[in-house]
């Protein structure tokens, strides 16, 4: 690291490089590991040759031992259901912390700030108790509804909102446009990258979302993919490790093979999410 | 009159969100402490008003104190590893090395996957005399099988790595976003001047990723708290709470045991520690955040 006076040729960035590309190798080691044993017969799940047959048939039994494509729908249901109503209670509130001035906008902000620490994934005994006096255990509604006003969402947009230059309501005001033709026009286009942003992370984390998903459902109906998941894997009575690893890569590969596709806006988009 | 309208339309745009927020955040987290006063309800008869009994229970609760020695021990492993590593990952995929796209795509791809389907891999990974670990040790060295999560002294250690892989990639993020926003004039200047690489780093490049470091290291505390996703496959706490941490003792206590009043007290404990946490974020920030 240390000998850029003299320009050794490139012995630094050998080093480097063979440093990175083996901790690179041993971050994939897991994912791979389970790839190969998901796509070869369970003869070669510890038996690395490169003729190993190739075969779906993990995929197969996985899919026909639970019922994951109704665990599935519901996922995609519920991730669906929770960034319609996050962009619209968070574009609203943001947009009236960045933009109106009212009685006690510094403490309801504090307080809307306090959920990035206090997250509702922690406070799951009494999250419960209202659920149930709402009667609504074991719904798909259930598992979204504590978390669909975001504090981080609010934080997001107002911070961009706010950056939007004034000049731009004042013309839009002067056309005769209302505050949500305001909102309409002018914040929320301009906002898109904010959107995109929020909503990569948004779907990734109540896709990958567990506890609270399995506190409030019992049912195949409700439970998303997760907590299908963990029921399946939990059944030990003799399923082959090739059939849990295929069923573990189906319930990970939409978000894989997204991620995959879209990496550099993935991380553009955590990146930007991340920047406070 | 103008003034009048915009408190209006503020309370109004503002109300469905807070009336998710307080519903589902402030509501219970004041309603957490109350519980925590109370009995738990029984069938007919109602929570009765006890005092600070739950309280005296949690400090004669030999598997509280075990859960939260864990979990210290589990913040104290994961953190400065997957922080540090994480500013060498992006360190390296910032840099003009071959191969630096794979890289990232191969460190940040844990972080989109599910804690839970992330746990079946790695138990698979762990499994006695089966696993690649195992596969490993007998096929290299002829070492007999090991039981990493069978055992109480090797099962947290074992969860510690797991966590560090699934986090490591993510905090990445943060340094690469920091790194990018540094002019690259400042090393050219250190070029100009002579300085080592080593010495660029340690004395401009590391002052300047400060808040980076104490943002994410307060994430990381956090994160310690709530990941609990991988107990639950992994090893449902065991052997003999060895890898419990306090949120998975509070989903037993509430939701296997059903005591839910009990289960608010262990929660008013994870609020304080959590508090105690962002008060001690506050006063760090202040004091070097003026970098930025």
């Amino acid at each position: 690291m240390s000998s850029g006076k003299y320009r050794l040729p490139g012995f630094d960035t050998v080093l480097n490089s063979f440093a990175m590309w083996l901790l690179a190798f041993l971050w994939a080691l897991p994912l791979l590991y389970a790839i190969w044993t998901a796509f070869h017969p369970a003869a070669y799940e510890t038996n690395f040759v490169w003729n190993a047959p190739l075969t779906l048939d993990n995929f197969k039994s996985a899919w026909s031992a639970a019922p994951f494509a109704r665990y599935f729908f519901n996922t995609v249901l519920l991730v669906t259901m929770i960034l319609i109503c996050q962009f619209i209670l968070c574009t609203l509130a943001a947009f009236a912390f960045a933009r109106f001035r009212f009685p006690g906008r510094g403490i309801l902000f504090a307080l809307v700030l306090l959920q990035l620490l206090v997250m509702p994934d922690i406070l799951i005994v009494e999250n419960y108790k209202t659920i149930r006096s709402l009667g609504l255990v074991d719904t798909i509604v259930a598992i979204g509804l504590p978390y669909i006003a975001s504090g981080f969402g609010i934080f997001l947009l107002r911070q961009t909102f706010m950056s939007i230059p004034k000049e731009l309501d004042e013309a839009a005001r002067v056309e005769g446009a209302s505050f949500l033709g305001l909102l309409w026009k002018v914040y929320i286009p301009l906002a898109k990258p904010t959107y995109l942003a929020y909503g990569l992370v948004s779907v990734s984390h109540h896709w990958n979302n567990f506890l609270w998903p399995l506190i409030i459902t019992n049912s195949v109906e409700t439970r998303p993919v997760t907590v299908g998941l963990s029921v399946f894997a939990a059944i030990d009575a003799g399923i082959e490790w090739s059939v849990i690893n295929a069923a573990t890569l189906m319930t990970s590969g939409p978000l894989l093979i997204a991620f995959l596709l879209f990496q550099r806006q993935f991380v553009q988009s955590f990146m930007r999410a991340g920047i406070r | 009159m103008m003034h009048r309208r915009e408190w209006i339309y503020g309370w109004l745009f503002l109300s469905p969100a807070l009336l998710f927020l307080f519903t589902f955040t402030h509501y219970p987290a004041v309603k957490t402490i109350v519980s925590s006063f109370f009995s738990t309800p029984r069938g007919k008869r109602p929570a009765k008003f006890i005092g600070i009994e739950n309280y005296q229970a949690l400090i004669q609760d030999e598997v509280f104190w075990k859960v939260l020695t864990n979990n210290f021990w589990f913040a104290v492993g994961t953190i400065p590893i997957s922080v540090g590593l994480a500013l060498l990952m992006a360190l390296w995929v910032n840099s003009k090395l071959k191969g630096t796209t794979l890289s990232r795509i191969a460190f940040f791809a844990p972080t989109v996957l599910p804690l839970i389907a992330v746990a079946n891999i790695w138990l698979f990974f762990y499994t006695p005399g089966f696993g690649l670990i195992d596969q490993f040790r007998s096929g290299l060295f002829g070492l007999p099988a090991i039981n990493l999560l069978g055992n109480p002294d090797t099962v947290l250690a074992a969860m510690i790595v797991v966590a560090i892989w699934k986090e490591a990639g993510f905090f990445m993020i943060f340094y690469l976003a920091a790194l990018q926003s540094i002019p690259p004039v400042l090393k050219e200047a250190a070029d100009v001047e002579g300085a080592s690489n080593f010495y660029y780093l340690r004395k401009i490049l590391f002052p300047l990723l400060m808040p980076t470091t104490l943002f994410v290291s307060i994430n990381a505390v956090i994160n310690s708290f709530r990941l609990v996703d991988h107990i639950f496959v992994m090893t449902e706490g065991g052997p003999d709470n060895a890898s419990s941490l306090l949120l998975y003792y509070i989903y037993e206590t509430a939701f296997k045991y059903w005591q839910t009043g009990y289960a608010a007290t262990l929660t008013v404990v994870m609020l304080i520690l959590l508090s105690v946490l962002a008060i001690g974020q506050f006063f760090l920030f202040d004091r070097k955040v003026h970098y930025q």
